[in-house]
């Protein structure tokens, strides 16, 4: 590379606290003036993203490990310092919050209330999320954390759609008391269900740093350490269960279909979209990265339950009735994908796993941004009360088209590609039959998607909406961007996936011969 | 000269009989006076264990603690005289406003 | 390589520029023309690549990986897929012109996209045919089963459509599962897709044949599905409430091809597995029977056709079972110009009547006999008639599979090739003789020049090809005396019994139907597959997707809630201690003293 004008720059702050900056100019500058608070939040995240973009053109493949790097002590006695870097993986992953965000701020342009506020928390949360992509200090990176889970409870308390779910079977009493179908409840149990597994995830991160006795809590040092097995085991688990409830595992995953049938558009594109592959990501990072052992031992675990919410989510999916829970299911049935790569232990199954992440993320945000289009304008939900808009919003209907395609695993979008490395892995790891369920979970995503492709969008009109139209100004932005990221991947997969393979073979060599 | 035990169990008796003030008392003022004799009863046994060891540390913290019982009283009093003034009764019976 | 790669990109880029520019798309019929210039500049190109001599492969990395690419990319232009781009390109050129006539009353915004799925198909199909790994193929594979939904689902406001569409997209699915998870055995196994390294492998007999039974079975189910085999063959007769062009294009002469294509490409691995092949060959026949025995009793023209198709298909799956896949791909070219043919006659006649049923036509030969002469030709070589296109490639099959010992599949080919004829002519006495009914409002006319020219262009080749083998003998294959003889029995004795049925009306149908009755029974309802299906799809999936979402809502978020639920109780419960009484704590922390005492106390004793 040519005389770099970059050096020396801290790009990766700038990206992380970009967001930060631009949430605390909305509150303290754009009261009152709506277009400022969505220029404001468009600019700085616009920021991020070219930085982001530009950080992953610039990466050095050759060199790999963590690039970018910072580092700022801030409490030496402690080892806890600021210390930033991305490697091939984060890579992609503070990409895909690029992308994310900046569709997610056009999604949302039409926010009628508070809109200094929403976009204010929904900024915060951003620095939160991109931080935990790029922080290498384990109380740093905790602390990002808590930023992006927190804020997700008002912005889904305040902004959220209530929904109706009737209480019904054995447990009926139950809903009654806890109010189930409400945004409240809906804010309250993803809140709850996160901290629940923050605490597991602190647990984890005291245990290392304890076990480690390197009086530091950087990833780099901690990386180093050979821990004893038992620690090894019972830390990865501590992980897996902490991590793997933001990544949606089941039986822990109920959060995931109510949070995001609840939110509001840009909170699911960006939670489903992003948040969830916090999750994923720090089962691979952390998990897998530094207790190698654990991750051989207990691969059968995170694979099996993997494999269940691979075909569960599918058919769970396909037996709901409102628009939202579809998408959610779906994703819960695509971080079991995610999750499957991971567990395979495999270079094929973990860069399927991060593609994944990516080519899921996307199209999930691409799934709630139309969703939240097609609420808006049809002011329902239920699939069934809908019918034949393809006439009258095709822009809408092809995109939502494509991003089925997508999440049916179809070649020439970034869903195949991830699908295919994942069965690939699956076939190569210790547990060949993992290929069964996820392949099977393609066929049930083909049916439950197409199906409600041809729901909505096919057929005669329906008779319960009138004078539909298709999206318009920004939406347009939002939708085009993500159809774009999604078919560009796709069809071009060695973009992303060379950073990746540089970031996942080391790790994976770390495993095989720790 | 009586052993140590025999302050103890004055000590004892006197705590308990705080004790009983406190719990059976329905006048707000009358359970002031229950504390009261409880922390009169640990000031016997501080003494008491002074004398017993001979170390003047005990002599001071009974100081101490009558000390801190007349600020306590004069607090107590005061808000006693308040709760009166607001809710024209000192029943502790009917002064739950802490109910869960 | 140069103009295969411009046979590739002309009908991408007609594609990208339909589908990107609005006011192109807006403008159907000049969106047609786009599509239109592009294929015949393919054609022309395909051509000068098939009559070229220029045969070799390039390769590109697609998953990079540790220590070489993990999976590759490229292009394979060798004597099967030279002649495929040309069947490809000239089909979809015919096709494209045809359709720009016979969609002219679409609004203009859908022929727009209509054009657009074609020339994604085109690109698609050419991709497929030029794959140099099963990777590549697999995902063109998929494309053309895309633009397959999409073209079946053209006129999505008709629920039939739009069932027809889902059905096709899910049944070719549940073969390609197969299909992905046999390359990516086959991947796992010897480390690569490329067809050069695998063949190479199985010549230098370095392959792992453990588990290749498995592997092939499975990529022989995406085969089967492609090319609606028994028992994934269900979803062809719906395909065809598609436009019929796209029916002609998509399936009858090209994708539904794909599958035969693989097998015939896969003829190195296959070898290795007999027992496979000896399943696909039975399948094959199996299939072609069974089809031929649904055509027989079926009164809607397309689908008389989609079941020949089926059956057709089953002829060269069984060739390529039985070890002549060259026999196989033979028809499966020469089938490809007599059946687009067909379709597209069919398509004359049904855009002049206005109905499927060919019951409620007769007696067009009066007003239509160009079409007439046109699906007349058509028919003669899908019987197989000397010196048609047809004959040639129906009888390599047979000499094929007689060859390769398969006595039985060569008696039920053999059986099914007389039903071909029956049926056609059936068709064609019934549609363009018998009596002449009132068309109601219609008035059947000779379709305009630009169905007609497609039409007969590919009449002629139907023809020339088979005077070319007629003239210069049939290539490699030499076949014995008396199958020519057969084969020819075997149309004449189809031409015959129509004849009597349905042309002379010598032979009551009823009977011939009586003692057919079960058969007459079955067929009719499509042997009940259909149903079957729709069982398992509506009663068992969906009926376990429901007890699934159930069991989510109400039993493990359920749990969740009680957990919840008992939380809020339980706080509720602990509330009423909280008196308010200072006294009552006083009572706590006496009593607690007290209890830490005692326990204390007995905790020394021992």
């Amino acid at each position: 590379m040519v005389a770099d004008p970059m050096r020396g720059v801290p790009v990766l702050s700038i990206i992380t606290w970009a967001p930060f900056v631009g949430a605390l100019l909305i509150m303290f500058t754009a009261r009152h003036r709506p277009l400022a608070v969505r220029l404001i939040a468009l600019v700085t995240t616009s920021i991020s993203a070219a930085l982001s973009l530009w950080i992953f053109l610039a990466y050095e493949r050759e060199a790999a490990g963590f690039q970018f790097y910072e580092r700022v002590p801030l409490v030496p006695p402690l080892g806890i310092s600021y210390e930033l870097g991305v490697d091939g993986m984060s890579l992609l992953m503070v990409l895909l919050t690029s992308v994310i965000i900046v569709a997610g701020v056009f999604a949302s342009w039409t926010v009628p209330l508070r809109s200094q506020e929403f976009y204010a928390l929904l900024l915060a949360l951003v620095t939160g999320v991109y931080g935990v992509f790029c922080s290498l200090d384990l109380v740093v990176f905790f602390l990002f954390y808590e930023l992006a889970v927190l804020p997700m409870y008002l912005l889904i308390g305040i902004w959220g759609s209530t929904g109706e779910v009737r209480p019904r079977g054995i447990f009926a009493w139950a809903y009654r008391e806890t109010g189930v179908g409400t945004k409240e409840y809906a804010a309250m149990k993803l809140t709850l269900y996160l901290l629940f597994g923050s605490a597991f995830i602190l647990v984890g991160i005291l245990a290392l740093y304890v076990n480690a006795g390197a009086a530091s809590f950087s990833f780099l040092d901690l990386e180093a350490v050979t821990f004893d097995f038992a620690v090894q085991r019972w830390v990865f688990l501590a992980f897996y269960v902490g991590f793997g409830i933001l990544a949606g595992i089941w039986p822990l995953h109920t959060w995931s279909p109510d949070g995001h049938a609840s939110a509001p558009t840009a909170v699911s594109m960006l939670h489903a979209g992003v948040l969830m592959k916090l999750g994923a990501y720090g089962v691979i990072r952390l998990g897998m990265g530094l207790l190698p052992e654990g991750a051989v031992d207990l691969a059968w675990l995170v694979g099996g339950i993997a494999c269940i919410n691979v075909v569960y989510g599918a058919l769970s999916a396909m037996a709901q009735v409102d628009l939202k829970y579809v998408v959610a299911y779906s994703s819960v049935s695509h971080m079991g994908l995610v999750m499957l790569g991971a567990a395979t232990l495999t270079e094929a199954g973990l860069n399927g796993a991060v593609f994944q992440m990516f080519a899921h993320g996307v199209m999930t945000g691409l799934f709630f941004a139309l969703v939240g289009l097609v609420y808006e304008k049809a002011h329902s939900r239920e699939i069934f009360k809908m019918g034949g808009f393809g006439t009258m919003m095709p822009g809408i209907a092809t995109a939502f088209t494509i991003g089925g395609l997508s999440s049916l695993g179809l070649p020439g979008t970034a869903g195949f590609v991830a699908e295919l490395l994942t069965f690939m892995g699956a076939w190569r790891s210790d547990h060949q039959w993992w290929l069964v369920p996820a392949v099977l979970g393609t066929l049930l995503t083909a049916i439950y998607v197409l199906r409600v492709v041809a729901q909505i969008f096919w057929g005669p009109p329906s008779v319960h909406v009138h004078d539909l139209r298709d999206a318009r100004g920004p939406e347009w932005v939002a939708i085009v961007l993500l159809v774009f990221v999604l078919v560009l991947f796709g069809a071009t997969p060695w973009l992303a996936l060379g950073p990746v393979d540089t970031a996942t073979v080391p790790l994976l060599s770390r495993i095989v011969s720790p | 000269m009586p052993g140590l035990f025999a302050y103890l169990v004055v000590a004892a008796l006197v705590f308990a009989i705080g004790l009983f003030g406190v719990l059976t008392r329905r006048n707000a003022v009358g359970i002031l006076l229950g504390i009261e004799l409880m922390l009169n009863a640990v000031n016997i046994n501080l003494v008491a264990f002074a004398r017993w060891h001979g170390d003047v540390v005990g002599l001071l913290f009974a100081m101490f603690t009558i000390a801190i019982t007349v600020a306590e009283v004069a607090v107590g009093l005061a808000i006693v005289i308040v709760i009166f003034r607001v809710r024209r009764t000192i029943d502790a019976d009917r002064l739950d406003l802490l109910r869960g | 390589m140069a103009s295969v790669l411009l046979v590739l990109g002309l009908p991408l880029a007609s594609f990208l520029a339909i589908a990107l520019v609005r006011p192109l798309r807006r403008r159907g019929r000049a969106a047609g023309w786009v599509g239109i210039t592009a294929m015949i500049v393919a054609l022309a190109e395909a051509l000068r690549t098939w009559l070229g001599s220029t045969r070799g492969t390039v390769i590109l990395p697609w998953l990079p990986g540790d220590g070489g690419p993990m999976a590759t990319v490229g292009l394979l232009l060798d004597d099967l897929s030279a002649p495929m781009l040309v069947l490809v390109t000239l089909v979809s050129l015919l096709v494209q012109m045809y359709s720009l006539a016979y969609l002219h009353d679409e609004p203009m915004p859908s022929l727009g996209r209509y054009y657009a799925y074609q020339s994604l198909f085109a690109f698609s199909m050419l991709g497929l045919v030029l794959s140099p790994t099963y990777l590549q193929m697999f995902v063109f594979w998929e494309l053309v089963g895309l633009c397959s939904y999409l073209l079946i689902g053209y006129w999505y406001t008709r629920p039939a459509a739009a069932r027809a569409a889902l059905k096709a997209f899910w049944t070719t699915k549940l073969g390609d599962l197969g299909f992905i998870a046999g390359i990516v055995m086959l991947w796992s196994a010897t480390g690569t897709f490329e067809f050069d390294a695998l063949f190479r492998m199985a010549r230098e007999q370095t392959l792992p044949l453990e588990g290749l039974a498995t592997i092939m079975f499975l990529i022989y189910l995406g085969a089967a599905g492609k090319s609606a085999q028994f028992p994934l063959h269900v979803w062809l007769p719906d395909a065809m409430e598609g436009p019929t062009p796209v029916s002609a294009l998509i399936h009858a002469a090209t994708m539904v091809t794909a599958g035969v294509f693989l097998v015939a490409r896969s003829e190195p691995l296959f070898v290795l597995v007999p027992g496979v092949l000896a399943l696909i060959a039975r399948v094959g026949a199996f299939t072609a029977l069974l089809a031929a025995t649904m055509a027989c009793v079926e009164s809607d023209i397309k689908r008389v056709l989609a079941y020949s198709t089926i059956s057709q298909l089953g002829f060269m799956m069984a060739a390529a079972g039985a070890g002549a896949p060259d026999a196989g791909f033979f028809h499966l070219l020469t089938h490809g110009v007599f059946k687009a043919l067909l379709f597209l006659g069919a398509g004359a006649v049904i855009h002049a009547v206005g109905t499927n049923d060919i019951f409620r036509m007769g007696g067009l030969w009066r007003v239509m006999p160009q079409t007439g002469v046109i699906f007349i030709v058509g028919t003669l070589a899908l019987a197989g008639v000397w010196p048609l296109a047809g004959f040639f490639s129906k009888e390599a099959i047979l000499a094929g599979v007689w060859a390769g010992g398969r006595s039985g599949v060569f008696v039920v080919l053999a059986l099914t090739a007389f039903l071909t004829a029956f049926y056609m002519f059936r068709v064609v006495f019934i549609t363009f003789f018998g009596h002449g009914h009132p068309h109601g409002e219609a008035h059947p006319h000779e379709p305009p020049w630009l169905m007609r020219g497609p039409l007969w262009l590919l009449a002629v080749l139907t023809v020339a090809i088979g005077l070319r083998f007629a003239i210069g003998g049939g290539g490699e294959h030499h076949p014995p005396g008396w199958l020519a003889a057969l084969s020819l029995a075997l149309a004449a004795g189809g031409f015959g019994l129509a004849w009597a049925m349905y042309g002379a009306r010598w032979i009551p149908v009823e009977a011939v139907r009586r003692p057919l009755a079960v058969i007459d029974f079955l067929a009719r309802r499509r042997y009940f597959l259909d149903a079957i299906y729709g069982a398992i799809y509506r009663g068992v999936m969906l009926g376990f997707a429901r007890l699934i979402g159930w069991i989510d809502r109400y039993l493990v978020d359920g749990l969740l809630n009680v957990a919840s639920a008992g939380t809020l109780r339980a706080g509720d419960a602990l509330r009423r201690i909280q008196s308010g009484q200072a006294q009552d704590y006083v009572y706590g922390v006496a009593f607690g003293v007290l209890f830490l005492f005692v326990l204390a106390q007995w905790w020394r004793t021992p």
